[in-house]
């Protein structure tokens, strides 16, 4: 296995982006990634896209070589892969891997969704297709509705708050306040997220991300040959993988995401780092509870204390663990096959020390967390600041 | 859904039979072909097995955004119940004020209608839960 770097990054704006087609979200990306790198693109040996359902929002399959093609690099061999939600962090770690074994030396990832082809209602009944559709959407369930009673458990075994529900919905806006690509670059108060619709109880309509279009790309190549290129390096230290039953009844404890307890294992383990080690997260954050229990899996609290934490503000912008820094999906926006990559340019840009207003104060460690539909699928990366 | 695939599962769906293993005991619903806890030694060693239909609820919630085929529901009370045979269910709570549900309740399963595929097309029927005194 060789070390593998990140020598290139790349992103569009989050939002409604009404004039562009999911081809140029993803050639903006790719190519601002390329730009970044100091590539010019026939350097490129291997294409991977994350993408959860094209199919579905704008009736394309296929969508890697189409990419490829649009971008100007159409004899790339490319390869779309889906894992919900997970989709972006999934590609990522394929690149990684394709890198790390040798097989290819310049790998570029890009992930892109375009969601708002489609109306709101249709968009969030495909966001529920990654629902064990014939056990739980057939029934009645919402893809909000089971992250609603996973929070009522939570909330119920812990004491968890709709107050603490609500300060991880105001954390995330307040970094995205700080941050030019996000959907939601504004303040929020804490009555203003509790006071909101509800959706599915307890969850309003603040709870809940966005629905969003964007894309998100990066550049890899060997460790040992990134400093030969124009961008400057951050290291991919290790990566994790897990998994989880689909159903979210058929889970003993239904507030404890085991794919990404898993992922973060195998993640420490190879990178031989604790979550002490961690300064920053980007976290799978579509709902509110679901950033308190990342928090929790992945070691930076005990579980139970993702709540308080997030009320005491130990995750806020340099207190304890910075944990989304780019406003996360709630506020940054949620592509939701790309969210994996827009988590990784903004680890990429902490890391070098770029984030301007939200930097982290001198991070070495950041740590990204990307899970599929209710968590049956999850994805962690360790990206450590070059040295 | 696609018609098939619902007929498919259609006697699950109205009469609660799930799987045993034979191998261990557990019992699971949806059948399964394979027990995850025994695999391969489960394998064609799984029995069908009728749930009773009693249980309690686990998790609940109210829903005031629905998919389109529930809309006319709305708001409506779904929830995980745990059957008392172990194994658990996502399903509606009817016949009870949402300020009424708890944690711990006593439920029953009962076949009811669940959605249309189209006004003239398919009914879907399938299991929903009350509460009981038991
Ligand atoms: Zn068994």
């Amino acid at each position: 296995m060789r070390d593998v770097a990140i020598i290139g990054v790349g992103e569009t704006q989050i939002g409604e982006l009404w004039n562009k087609s999911l081809r140029e979200i993803g050639i903006e990306a790719g190519l601002k990634a390329l730009k970044d790198a100091g590539l010019e693109g026939d350097e490129v040996e291997k294409l991977y896209v994350g993408n959860m359902s094209a199919g579905k929002l704008i009736d394309q399959e296929h969508i890697a070589p189409l990419i490829a093609d649009y971008a100007g690099i159409s004899g790339v061999p490319s390869t779309r892969i889906e894992s919900g939600s997970a989709s972006g962090g999934m590609a990522l770690a394929e690149g990684y891997k394709a890198v790390a074994s040798g097989m290819e030396d310049i790998v570029v990832v890009g992930g892109a969704e375009k969601m708002t082809d489609v109306g709101e209602q249709e968009a969030k009944e495909i966001l529920s297709s990654t629902n064990d559709q014939e056990w739980e959407t057939v029934f009645g369930a919402t893809f909000e509705s089971l992250y609603a009673m996973i929070a009522r458990y939570h909330m119920e075994k812990y004491g968890t708050t709709k107050d603490q529900l609500a300060q991880v919905a105001v954390k995330n806006h307040a970094n995205a306040a700080k941050n030019p690509n996000a959907q939601y670059p504004r303040e929020t108060t804490k009555d203003f997220v509790k006071n909101a619709p509800m959706v599915a109880d307890p969850l309003g309509m603040f709870d809940c991300a966005p629905i969003s279009d964007g894309g998100a790309a990066v550049v890899l190549c060997p460790a040992e040959q990134a400093e030969s290129f124009e961008g400057d390096p951050v290291e991919i230290v290790s990566i994790g993988q897990g998994g989880d039953y689909m159903a979210v009844h058929e889970r003993k404890d239904i507030c404890t995401m085991k794919s990404t307890k898993h992922a973060a294992k195998k993640a420490y383990q190879r990178s031989k780092l604790d979550p002490e080690d961690i300064d920053f997260a980007e976290v799978h954050d579509n709902y509110t509870i679901t950033e308190i229990m990342a928090i929790e899996d992945l070691g930076f609290f005990e579980k139970g204390q993702g709540g308080p934490a997030t009320e005491k503000g130990k995750t806020e912008l340099n207190s304890e663990i910075s944990i989304n820094t780019s406003g996360g999906l709630k506020a940054k926006g949620r592509p939701v096959g790309a969210v994996g990559l827009n988590q990784a340019v903004e680890a990429v840009i902490q890391l070098r020390g770029e984030a301007g207003e939200r930097q982290v104060d001198d991070p070495e460690y950041g740590l990204l967390h990307n899970i599929g539909g209710t968590g049956a699928s999850a994805i962690v990366h360790i990206l450590r600041r070059w040295s | 859904m696609p018609i098939p695939r619902f007929w498919r599962e259609i006697e699950q769906r109205y009469k609660g039979i799930g799987s045993r293993c034979k191998n261990c005991g557990e019992i699971y619903f949806p059948p399964r072909k394979v027990c995850p806890e025994c695999r391969r030694e489960s394998f064609q060693n799984m029995e069908e097995y009728e749930l009773e239909g009693t249980g309690e609820v686990v998790t609940y919630t109210e829903i005031h955004e629905p998919h389109q085929e529930f809309e006319m529901l709305s708001p409506y009370i779904l929830a995980i119940v745990e059957m008392d045979e172990g194994v658990r269910l996502t399903g509606h709570l009817v016949n009870v004020d949402y300020d009424e549900v708890e944690s711990g309740m006593r439920v029953e399963a009962s076949m009811r209608k669940l959605g249309e595929e189209s006004p003239k097309g398919l009914i879907y029927y399938g299991y929903k839960f009350w509460p009981i005194d038991d």
